[in-house]
């Protein structure tokens, strides 16, 4: 029974709470995902980064959200109004929809009641993110079309072909997984692979290293994030799909990029790493708790790991990018899916 | 609990949109998508009935349902866009000659 | 009582998805109804137990059938429909029409004293489905992973530009 032990109000009761204590807790890990790029890119470029505002310049994302709250919020006149309007509320909504399925702990007993820290656990979680990523695609391809300008609409096509594009590596890549694991259900694949390091997904329990490079090449280019980001570099097409948008629309579309970010750091850590895993000690409270810490520590390293490369890396030509999802990362994850099932198929 | 007639409404309620859309529209993709309407009715009957019947390849057939419907989709939007190409309208009324 | 609730919900948001893509003039808004039309129906497949064909329906039918519906009618942006005065005809004959069908159907169904369905039925785990696939279907599945290649096929030569 999936609501564990408890009646059905009191399930209700209890995931609008944990509804109102995790997107408090992702929005606010966007804003600083925003100041911890701005800074680390600033150091890779030897340069402070937002410095003057608070301490380390940690005041800099309220800044920025009072900015966008007071900019002018304009809308051209030539523009599809219902659809304008429409595009940046899908993107953020998906967004931050994700979260619902993700699981961050293990669980937790409060009198007598055993409640998983995740706000829902479903049979096929890990289809729905993926069903919330595929959605995503329309947030970008109403903006750019609604905008009834040049640079937007061939910005929203170029993004929705290489978010359609990526999808099929990103599906396939985790076939591997989901064969080692036998459920599509985050928590059944994070208990999978407990035991210790050794036992994680991406070594001894199931090598799928080739799986995860080519979950994360995926996954950059899922998130528009460079070397992947041309449909929306200032330098190429003014700014793709936003750029008739201002203030708090942009501020949206802005937010629907990290949220995205962090939904893939989550299921990167999940799938590959071992989910929640590492040392345990201490009071039950402690207990409960230092999980969601080791969690939210492999969730850090993936978003540095993604401000790092925005640092380093040029950014791809659209052709080159096309061509490195059809003719490399898709031949490459159905010959992971072989060679696991094979595997899998002699080992049993 | 709800009673199966229900769910056999609301397909046919699709199904009968489909065809009215079908019969009504001027526009070859909306005429396009009227016909992804009535294989959604379908799909919601399909897998009434197997919850009704406790038969578990009724859910498989939808599956087999949207695999088809999906290879039609992408075949019939490519020969749409031929249409639009050589005819530039999408108009049905005005595709009704071999001759251009 | 929760289990109707849920169903009179997302089956009113399925009709109402209907009838708007019956109403709306720009094919646009006809594809967003009916993203609306398959999102609810998912939501009844849930209701169902069938949690499998329901994200599936999400992931392919609203995600990449829609999609491509989408794009064609971004790119080829033909505009709004014209009303002919055979539409109006079609219109005027077809509506009414078309109840009486569907209210023949409804009344045969109703005579037939069909029974109740449980919330979450038949659950379609992924396993269970996976098991009649891949054993008592294999020869559709295979027969329609061609039909896919076929179909890939024949949009590529057909979308290309003569030169």
């Amino acid at each position: 029974m999936p609501t564990g032990n408890l009646s059905l109000g009191w399930f209700v009761v209890v995931s609008v709470i944990k509804v109102l204590i995790a997107v408090p807790i992702l929005l606010g890990i966007v804003a600083y995902t925003v100041w911890l790029e701005r800074k680390l890119v600033g150091h890779i470029q030897n340069r402070w980064g937002p410095s003057r505002v608070g301490p380390f310049g940690l005041l800099q994302p309220i800044a920025d959200g009072l900015k966008f709250i007071f900019k002018e919020d304009l809308t051209p006149p030539y523009v599809n109004k219902p659809l304008y309007l429409l595009a940046p509320i899908l993107s953020l909504t998906l967004a931050l929809t994700s979260i619902a399925v993700i699981p961050v702990g293990g669980w937790i007993t409060i009198r007598g009641a055993r409640i998983p820290l995740q706000i829902t656990d479903v049979n096929v979680s890990l289809l729905i993110i993926l069903g919330i990523t595929s959605m995503g695609v329309y947030g970008i391809a109403l903006a750019g079309w609604s905008s009834n300008s040049k640079y937007s609409l061939l910005g929203s096509l170029r993004a929705s072909a290489q978010m359609v594009s990526y999808e099929v590596a990103l599906g396939l890549s985790l076939i591997g997984v989901l064969i080692l694991s036998g459920t599509f259900s985050l928590r059944g694949i994070v208990e999978r692979q407990l035991g210790g390091i050794w036992h994680w997904n991406i070594f001894g329990g199931g090598f799928q290293f080739v799986a995860f490079f080519i979950y994360l090449c995926a996954a950059f280019a899922e998130t528009n994030r460079v070397p992947f980001d041309l449909p929306e570099a200032e330098t190429e097409l003014v700014a793709g799909y936003h750029t008739e948008y201002s203030s708090m629309k942009f501020a949206m579309f802005f937010m629907a990029e990290y949220a995205n970010m962090v939904t893939v750091a989550c299921l990167a850590s999940i799938l590959f790493l071992g989910g929640w895993q590492g040392p345990v000690f201490g009071p039950p409270v402690l207990q409960a708790l230092l999980p969601v810490f080791w969690f939210f520590l492999r969730v850090l390293f993936f978003l540095f790991l993604y401000i790092w490369i925005r640092g380093t890396l040029p950014r791809f030509r659209y052709d080159q990018l096309m061509a490195f999802s059809w003719r490399f990362l898709l031949p490459l994850a159905i010959a992971n899916v072989i060679i696991t099932s094979l595997v899998v198929a002699l080992r049993s | 609990m709800v009673p199966l007639f229900y769910y056999l409404v609301l397909s046919a309620i699709l199904f009968g949109c489909g065809i009215a859309g079908f019969l009504m529209k001027r526009n070859i993709i909306t005429i396009f998508m009227c016909i992804e309407l009535m294989l959604n009715g379908v799909n919601l009957a399909f897998v009434a009935f197997a919850a009704h019947w406790q038969q578990l390849s009724g859910q498989v057939f939808v599956f087999f349902v949207m695999v088809v419907a999906a290879a039609e989709a992408a075949v019939g939007l490519a020969i749409i866009i031929s249409v639009f190409r050589t005819r530039e309208t999408l108009n049905v009324d005005r595709v009704n000659l071999l001759k251009l | 009582m929760l289990h109707l609730t849920l169903f009179s919900l997302f089956g009113l948001i399925c009709v109402a998805g209907a009838i708007n893509l019956l109403a709306q003039r720009h094919p646009i808004n006809s594809a967003l109804s009916l993203i609306v039309v398959m999102g609810s129906l998912a939501a009844e497949y849930m209701l169902l137990g069938a949690e499998f064909v329901a994200v599936v329906q999400v992931i392919i039918y609203a995600g990449a059938i829609m999609v491509l519906f989408v794009f064609v009618i971004m790119l080829l942006n033909a505009g709004e429909e014209e009303r002919s005065p055979g539409s109006r005809i079609a219109l005027l004959l077809g509506v009414p029409g078309l109840l009486v069908l569907m209210g023949t159907v409804a009344w045969v169904l109703i005579r037939q004293n069909l029974g109740l369905v449980s919330a979450g039925a038949l659950p379609g785990t992924p396993p269970a489905i996976g098991r009649l696939l891949f054993r008592d279907f294999l020869l559709p599945f295979e027969i329609t992973s061609v039909l896919i290649l076929i179909a890939i096929m024949g949009a590529v030569v057909l979308a290309r530009k003569e030169h």
